[in-house]
């Protein structure tokens, strides 16, 4: 329990607000909360809500970096606020939505676009072969699950989707690192056989060839997913795949 | 609660000029970007000597005289430097797009990173020698 | 207000939820399924369960004996056949997961692995990593991907039951991001709705786990049942109260008090096993009821270590090594040093049992329907009851599958043949219901607040309602919470937007919650015996005759809860002993 956790401070907190009914356009607001020295960005939301300001609106739930509710932007960078540190930050905090996604309110964004990109790269298991329940499990070797699990650990926070220059210059048509990370994260499942299915979606001008490997997305990822090595990889497998296609058309994928 | 819809969704814009002032890690990467276009120079200056060389000596001579003025010189150094940021900055984001894995473990980064400036080091000095400069 | 007309619906997107919306999907492609949540699915509180789930799948183990750890963990109070049911579907489910796509931890030979378990005789928790949890909603929630007749409503905030002519005929609820109300009809419902452990000052739980879909079926006149029944899962962060899984002690961690001496075997669940090395249902691998009544006691004998966040034990990781933890608890290994700046290789780690799950809950027979027609219910929000008065880890991961499925077959079942309900009926329901809402909007006079009126809720149900009970101590709560339903009428918010107005759903959440808390404290007040998680330091004996019984909490509007009995469903297990030393093994 290292000493500079305890002890307390006051926070200045200047927040994002956005009411739709009331604002033609986001204004910040400054609020003073004081805060203990062990808290996250999200402890001090918590207190400026339940004490001072009741109106503000932002997601969060599980506290402990898993169910990717709370990503925001703070001073500038996409972060979760369950794990971003108010000991970490000496001056002023600067609270914002997640950037590139539109604002509903305050600090929350709409997420229609995520969604429904995630449902397009057909993130499910599409098995190679049949088998029944009572044939028992498939079997994968700890080394076959080493291939895909880290890329099985997205919790879709959307952090990527706020680093990434691509999303947001292309206004929302690139599909997006964490949507082609999860393809990925079935193409590389030894269980799977979708890979030609998921390719019509992600080895396009919308999916990974919108990639310039910018490697943002990497950078902020709380769960060091790596999404950019995903798209990198897919980018490789799916040139690969049109130099056999064309070229050797003898050779099986 | 009110039966008008009030949702009025605020669309955050990229601005298209000047998003890459906004972070370090954007500048860094557009100079790795921007390095493209003194590599491109430098490839087009190879190509301008081995036209040059295939014209006769004489001509070729007078390449590398003008090789040799300041504004030449200044221009090597400085796509030298572009040429080898790109290098190490690929060289370090190598690993991302060729993971290893031996049994269960997938090589750290730093092994791949590493096997490219091997490689390169050992190509150079090949080169070098066969160049008759050491 | 705009009608959404369906078949089946469900509310809460979490495992249970899931698991259910799949169900019905593959079981008939042109069934209406509209998944209701009041957020994203992958958001679910399952998320943030670690350990595993259970299920009969090695050689050495059998379904009598997952029969008699379940029932022996519930301390007898779990209806046995609905355990029988449970343990059997158990490992299909889990397989069933498996071809799915969810990444089990496998064993050399590709096979699924196991790891022991609190209170389990013989390994069987599948586990995945130690973000189980995580990987089960994930692999539910893309699987659901596939289905189109599945129509999701994510962000919807239920508020009432539609009930007419004796049936549940479907449900109000807010849009969240416009606040605009929408009538669902439904032929059948299925509600799924997660705990209410933000009743409690200091839980594992999340934000939303606030006892919503608990009492729109209570409200309804279903009885919740079993409330009194509340799981302190040993292991906690003293700060945060963030959960560190039981796999920790599975995989060898051991509780040690202020002088490092290992406390359990004071506490019948000894003698003390090798370090690192556990043996099944004994000392650490003690049920978690058990185990955390002895982190208790060792606290009230001044034995425990003092913290800044106050008293607390140690719980030592160490000679696992960083390999093991890397492999086997990298989120937790991530989690203590994150929150407490303490990385669980090299130092002891303190920690306190915190609230973490909730035993009672909707009464469901074995086929998980209520006794309103029309209306399922499966999750933690359910009580079959499998769990008795105390669940064992990795039972839950499991229950919400083998339960979000029978719900879904009993509910796709009973919709069969539901003819359309009474028009006018229904919409004046619907029309009440948007009037009570616009009231507490509107309201602007007064004096009550959100915030305060909760402090004061949690503040009543962790004196009265913690890990050890006393008469005293429950009537103080009783009448604290009723006080605080009453207060709760004067309410108003600060917050006056229709666009995603979290003042408001903040004050629907504390009104699901002091509904459920009056439920438990009452229930508790009445249960004059100790048995599993409801102790009591007045009534320290287990007394089946007259207590073999669950409790069944009756709504009733304003005034305290109407407190029933219903008898346990014993088959195979006589009520016996529960023996955790390694004596006799």
């Amino acid at each position: 329990m290292t000493e500079n956790r305890m002890g307390a401070r006051q926070v200045e907190l200047e927040v994002l607000r956005y009411n739709p009914e009331t604002d033609q356009e986001p204004r910040y607001q400054r609020y003073s909360v004081p805060c203990k020295n062990e808290w996250c960005v999200l402890d001090a939301l918590n207190y400026l809500k339940d004490n001072i300001d009741p109106t503000l609106a932002y997601r969060w739930s599980c506290h402990m970096q898993v169910c990717g509710s709370c990503g925001m932007m703070l001073n500038g960078e996409p972060k979760l606020a369950c794990k971003a540190f108010v000991r970490d930050y000496p001056g002023v905090i600067r609270i914002e939505p997640l950037t590139h996604f539109p604002i509903e309110r305050d600090l929350v964004t709409v997420a229609d676009d995520f969604m429904a990109k995630l449902k397009r790269v057909k993130p499910y298991l599409i098995p190679a072969e049949k088998r029944s329940i009572e044939e028992g499990e498939y079997r994968q070797t700890p080394a076959q699950l080493t291939r895909y699990r880290k890329y099985a650990m997205c919790i879709n926070c959307m952090l990527c989707y706020a680093a990434c220059p691509e999303y947001g210059l292309t206004k929302s048509k690139f599909i997006g690192p964490a949507a082609i990370t999860l393809a990925h994260r079935y193409n590389q499942d030894s269980r799977d056989g979708g890979r030609d299915e998921r390719q019509e979606e992600i080895a396009t001008n919308e999916g990974v060839w919108e990639c310039s490997f910018v490697g943002a997305c990497s950078d902020v990822c709380p769960k060091h997913v790596d999404p950019a090595s995903a798209l990198q990889q897919v980018k490789i497998a799916s040139t690969v795949d049109w130099y056999l296609e064309h070229f050797m058309s003898w050779v099986k994928k | 609660m009110g039966e008008k819809m009030s949702r009025r969704p605020y669309a955050q814009e990229c601005p298209r000029a000047t998003w890459y002032f906004k972070r370090p890690r954007y500048m860094r990467y557009m100079a790795r970007e921007v390095t493209c276009i003194f590599i491109g120079a430098y490839t087009l200056m190879l190509l301008v000597g081995l036209l040059r060389l295939s014209q006769g000596q004489a001509q070729y001579e007078d390449f590398l005289m003008a090789l040799r003025q300041p504004a030449s010189v200044a221009f090597h150094i400085v796509a030298l430097a572009f040429s080898l940021y790109h290098t190490f900055t690929w060289f370090n984001v190598a690993p991302k797009a060729l993971p290893i894995q031996v049994g269960e473990e997938i090589w750290p980064d730093s092994v791949v990173a590493s096997a490219h400036y091997v490689v390169w080091a050992v190509l150079s000095l090949v080169i070098l020698f066969w160049a008759g400069v050491i | 207000m705009e009608t959404i007309k369906t078949d089946v619906a469900i509310i809460g997107a979490g495992g249970a939820g899931l698991r259910a919306a799949i169900a019905l999907a593959e079981a008939d492609p042109k069934l209406r399924i509209a998944l209701i949540s009041k957020v994203y699915p992958m958001r679910s509180h399952t998320c943030a369960a670690e350990g595993g789930a259970a299920g009969v799948i090695k050689p050495d183990d059998s379904f009598d004996h997952h029969f008699h750890d379940t029932v022996g963990g519930g301390d007898w109070l779990c209806d046995q056949d609905a355990v029988e049911y449970f343990i059997h579907e158990a490992p299909k489910e889990l397989l069933q997961l498996e071809h799915w796509g969810c990444p089990w931890n496998r064993e050399q030979d590709g096979s699924v692995a196991v790891r022991p378990f609190g209170g389990m005789k013989i390994q069987r928790t599948w586990f995945a990593a130690d973000k189980s949890g995580f990987h089960i909603l994930h692999t539910l929630f893309q699987t659901s991907l596939q289905f189109p007749n599945i129509q999701r409503f994510d962000e919807y905030y239920a508020t009432d039951l539609l009930v007419d002519d004796g049936r549940c005929q479907g449900f109000t609820a807010i849009e969240m991001r416009s606040g605009q109300m929408r009538r669902f009809d439904a032929k059948a419902m299925i509600i799924a709705g997660g705990g209410a452990g933000r009743m409690f000052p200091f839980n594992t739980n999340g934000a939303i786990n606030t006892g919503d879909g608990m009492a729109l079926a209570y409200r309804a006149g279903v009885p919740l049942k079993d409330m009194e029944f509340v799981q302190y899962h040993p292991t906690g962060l003293p700060n945060t109260g963030t959960l560190l899984t039981e796999a920790c002690r599975s995989e060898g961690g051991v509780l040690l008090n202020k002088d490092e001496y290992r406390f359990l075997q004071d506490y019948g669940m000894g003698p003390e096993t090798p370090k690192g090395k556990p043996v099944l249902k004994t000392m650490e691998l003690g049920p978690r009821d058990r185990v955390s009544q002895s982190i208790w006691h060792e606290i009230q004998k001044g034995r425990a270590v003092k913290t800044p966040w106050g008293d607390c034990v140690w719980l030592d990781m160490r000679h696992l090594g960083e390999k093991k933890i890397d492999e086997r608890l990298p989120f937790v290994r991530d989690i203590c040093i994150s929150y407490l700046g303490i990385d669980p290789v090299h130092e002891m780690v303190p920690i306190r049992p915190v609230m973490h799950y909730m035993m009672g809950g909707i009464h469901t027979d074995t086929n998980a329907a209520t006794p309103l027609p029309g209306l399922f219910a499966a999750g933690e929000c359910a009580c079959v009851s499998i769990n008795g008065a105390n669940r064992l880890g990795s039972n839950s991961l499991v229950e919400i599958l083998v339960f979000g499925r029978r719900a879904a077959l009993s509910a796709a079942s009973f919709a069969v043949g539901v003819k359309p309900g009474n028009e006018a009926a229904l919409a004046a329901q619907a029309e009440a219901s948007q009037a009570r809402l616009r009231e507490l909007f509107m309201r602007s006079s007064g004096k009550e607040r959100v915030a305060g009126l909760r402090k004061e809720m949690t503040d009543t149900m962790e004196e009265g309602a913690g890990i050890y009970r006393t008469q005293e101590g429950l009537d103080k709560s009783c009448n604290k919470i009723s006080e605080l339903r009453r207060r709760y009428q004067d309410i108003t918010l600060h917050d006056k937007t229709n666009v995603y107005n979290t003042d408001l759903l903040s004050a629907l959440e504390l009104g699901n919650m002091l509904d459920c808390a009056e439920a438990l404290v009452m229930s508790g007040r009445e249960r004059k015996e100790s048995r599993g998680a409801h102790q009591r330091l007045d009534y320290t004996a287990r007394d089946d005759v007259k207590y073999l019984k669950h409790s069944m909490a009756y709504f009733k509007g304003l005034e305290a809860p109407r407190i029933d009995y219903r008898d346990v469903v014993i088959t195979k297990s006589p009520p016996g002993v529960r023996d955790y030393s390694g004596a006799k093994k």
